[in-house]
């Protein structure tokens, strides 16, 4: 099983340790997983501003960078989701395909392909878990609060496998934290603050650390707390089951 | 800036105000989540109704039809309206033939759509809305902020010093049984003097030829049966095959719209009452347009349950006059745009796309899939500011090509690591208004793995 890894480009730019977990996980699981190095992004933020005819370049790209791999793993729900959502729009051969077809996020991966059930790591902390939407209800990494189904959440599942951790109830489980790409440009005054609300959920809980499977969310609100001299620091589950402490 | 983004920020302003509209919604959408889930079937219940809607809207002229003349047969009399305006001529006709001066109404959302009440009273004619939250917002003369709960932005206080000016209630008051009360005696004489009612249609079956009015308060009950004439006025997609259809839909609607197993009347109107005239009003108002629109045609399942604004984390901190349209929310962004897609071209973009709506929505419309249709049209259509389009075509040249991207994020790692505080916080800097920009670190990911990664 051959594994390309898809470090999205703000992981990459801003979050290498995120890539570099995700890359020794997947490692010291025994997978043979390799990074090719003229990736550069899924088109979501063309596409999601409404110019998603102009981000087909860059899904070509994607697509020739990542075709030849059994699977393509991300730490991102957001960018799977988009690979697997809208890619509809290139002809429909059998790399576009392939590559639709086995980009997963890297929770998934690990649920539903490596069928994870043991894990060496310690984190004997309080956690916040912020379900990032585009996951959430996009890839249904985990039971929405507006379905009437058994309740499940993949991210939950694999945090659990680690030694001592702690989770923290949220008043609202799953709401989103503003974020939204361009979003939080356009719309600055709401993002925000649905941001500042997210974090006083997590805040008033006792969370230690906020974790989620998008640092795209969790850059967002990482920013608001600096402002805000709050320092509850913020973490991708991949850091955690990668053995990173606080 | 565009205007949700605007109105929006002056609404977030009072974020004490703005926690209190959050909370009070929050509080019915889970309502809501307990009754739904109270329902094990309740997804499929929400698949056979979105079925039942796709089926009607595929065979809408049918059923259409099919309706009229067993409506007819009861002895209604059918009118057909192909908008606004031949919607409110139609009624002032009616209300003319019949020398009606004063008319009651209850539920309605389309002559809200229509503007039927400022047309009326420029004709002499005394219009009152007979339902609290209705009444409320005529007495303060503004538009209804949530097509559920209309006078939700309202506190109290706001309705105990509006009511003392208009209705004479103590000053000060702000017990809301004290305030119903009042504005249950002054109703009271409307009724007992109008000479017409009004109301809308939640469903109107197209096997019997009947109309469903499902309301909390009864007054659309009271009025009918006061007033010799009555009139019920519905958007053409409120059409549903069978009577034993409804059901399904009597299921999901109070649930969803305000977490009640069912509303308190769900009141059937078949024909005219002994001596009296019955109406229905059909219109069409954009609406066949819509349908024509592939894309966007399953927005006309909608039920107008409100959940997907309750849900909605913008709608809630935004208030339902950021939208400036009768039907607010998550389905009033996918609704506007065909009606006007210039003046409403910043309604799909008020979203994170994080798609509770869609997931909340008891017909199961896709609203988040169609918000995101929107932008592209916008865009093509060059509704979006002329720099946007060139950020996002610079930004598509970068990122499809890695040698250019490899040049840009150099520029920007550095542009962010050096530039003095001042100048990257510059105005222009959306961003770090209230937020700090991530901090550079010394290696991008892929220089590390350049330099350390080792292939397994
Ligand atoms: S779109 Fe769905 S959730 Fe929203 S009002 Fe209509 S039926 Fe209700």
């Amino acid at each position: 099983m051959n594994i390309g890894l898809f470090i999205p480009c703000y992981v990459d730019q801003f979050y290498p340790q995120v890539g570099i977990a995700s890359l020794e996980l997947l490692q010291n699981l025994g997978c043979k997983v390799h990074y090719p190095m003229q990736q550069s992004c899924c088109g979501q933020p063309m596409a999601n501003a409404g110019f998603e005819k102009d981000a087909i370049p860059t899904y070509e790209h994607f697509v020739r960078t990542f075709s030849s791999y059994d699977y393509i793993v991300a730490p991102s729900g957001s960018c799977t989701y988009h690979v697997r959502k809208h890619y509809d729009l290139l002809p429909q051969s059998q790399e576009v395909m392939h590559v639709r077809e086995r980009s997963l996020d890297l929770a998934e991966f690990l649920v539903d392909v490596m069928k994870l059930d043991k894990i060496e790591s310690r984190f004997p902390h309080k956690v916040g878990l912020h379900q990032s939407c585009h996951g959430l209800r996009g890839l249904r990494l985990a039971s929405g609060s507006e379905r009437v189904q058994s309740s499940f959440s993949k991210i939950r599942d694999v945090l659990n496998l680690v030694d001592e951790i702690e989770f923290v109830e949220l008043d609202r489980q799953d709401e989103c934290c503003g974020f939204g790409g361009t979003f939080a440009v356009n719309e600055e005054a709401i993002s925000v603050k649905m941001g500042k609300d997210r974090i006083q959920d997590h805040k008033s809980k006792g969370a230690e650390v906020i974790v989620a499977g998008d640092m795209s969310c969790l850059m967002h609100l990482e920013g608001i707390m600096r402002r805000n001299k709050e320092n509850i620091p913020v973490r991708h589950f991949v850091e955690i089951l990668n053995g990173t402490q606080l | 800036m565009s205007k949700h983004p605007q109105k929006a920020a002056d609404f977030i302003a009072n974020e004490a105000r703005t926690d209190w509209h959050d909370q009070s919604l929050w509080v019915v959408r889970e309502k809501r989540d307990k009754l739904a889930k109270g329902i094990a079937e309740w997804e499929e219940l929400r698949e056979l109704a979105s079925q039942i809607k796709d089926h009607t809207l595929s065979h809408l002229d049918h059923y259409l039809e099919e309706f009229e003349k067993n409506a007819l047969a009861n002895g209604v009399q059918v009118h057909w309206a192909k908008d606004a305006e031949t919607h409110n001529h139609i009624v002032h006709d009616i209300l003319q033939k019949q020398k009606v001066r004063r008319l009651v109404k209850s539920k309605s959302m389309l002559t809200e759509e229509c503007g039927l009440n400022p047309f009326l009273e420029k004709q002499g004619i005394e219009i009152i809305d007979t339902d609290l939250g209705e009444r409320i917002i005529q007495l303060k003369d503004e538009p209804p902020s949530h097509i559920v709960m209309p006078a939700i932005h309202l506190k109290k206080e706001e309705i105990g010093e509006l009511f003392h000016e208009k209705l004479q209630t103590e000053k000060g008051a702000t017990d809301p049984q004290y305030l119903t009360e009042a504005a249950r005696q002054h109703l009271r004489s409307h009724f007992l003097q109008a000479d017409a009612a009004l109301s809308g249609v939640n469903f109107a079956v197209a096997e019997t030829g009947g109309v469903t009015v499902c309301t909390n308060e009864g007054n659309a009950d009271m009025g009918i049966h006061l007033a010799p004439v009555q009139i019920h006025c519905m958007g053409l997609e409120k059409v549903i095959p069978r009577q034993k259809d409804l059901g399904v839909f009597t299921r999901l609607l109070a649930r969803s719209a305000t977490g009640q197993p069912i509303t308190i009347y769900t009141s059937h109107h078949l024909k005219p009452k002994p001596g009296g005239e019955m109406h229905i009003v059909i219109v069409d108002n954009g609406r066949s347009e819509q349908l024509g629109r592939e894309d966007f045609r399953n927005s006309l399942k909608c039920i107008r349950c409100g959940a997907c604004m309750n849900t909605c984390p913008i709608y809630r901190r935004s208030g339902g006059h950021s939208y400036d349209y009768t039907v607010p929310g998550p389905i009033g962004s996918i609704l506007t745009p065909g009606k006007d897609l210039k003046k409403y071209s910043d309604l799909p973009f008020a979203s994170t796309l994080c798609g509770s709506c869609t997931d909340v929505c008891p017909v199961k419309i896709d609203i988040h899939q169609q918000l995101y249709k929107w932008r592209q049209i916008i865009a093509e259509e060059g509704h979006l500011p002329k720099a946007k389009a060139r950020e996002m075509s610079m930004a598509a040249k970068v990122l499809s090509s890695p040698k250019a991207y490899r040049r840009a994020t150099k520029w920007m790692r550095r542009l962010m690591r050096f530039l003095p505080r001042p100048l990257l916080y510059l105005n222009r800097n959306v961003w770090g208004k209230q937020r700090e920009l991530p901090q550079v670190p010394r290696q991008t990911f892929k220089d590390w793995y350049k330099h350390e990664g080792n292939e397994s």
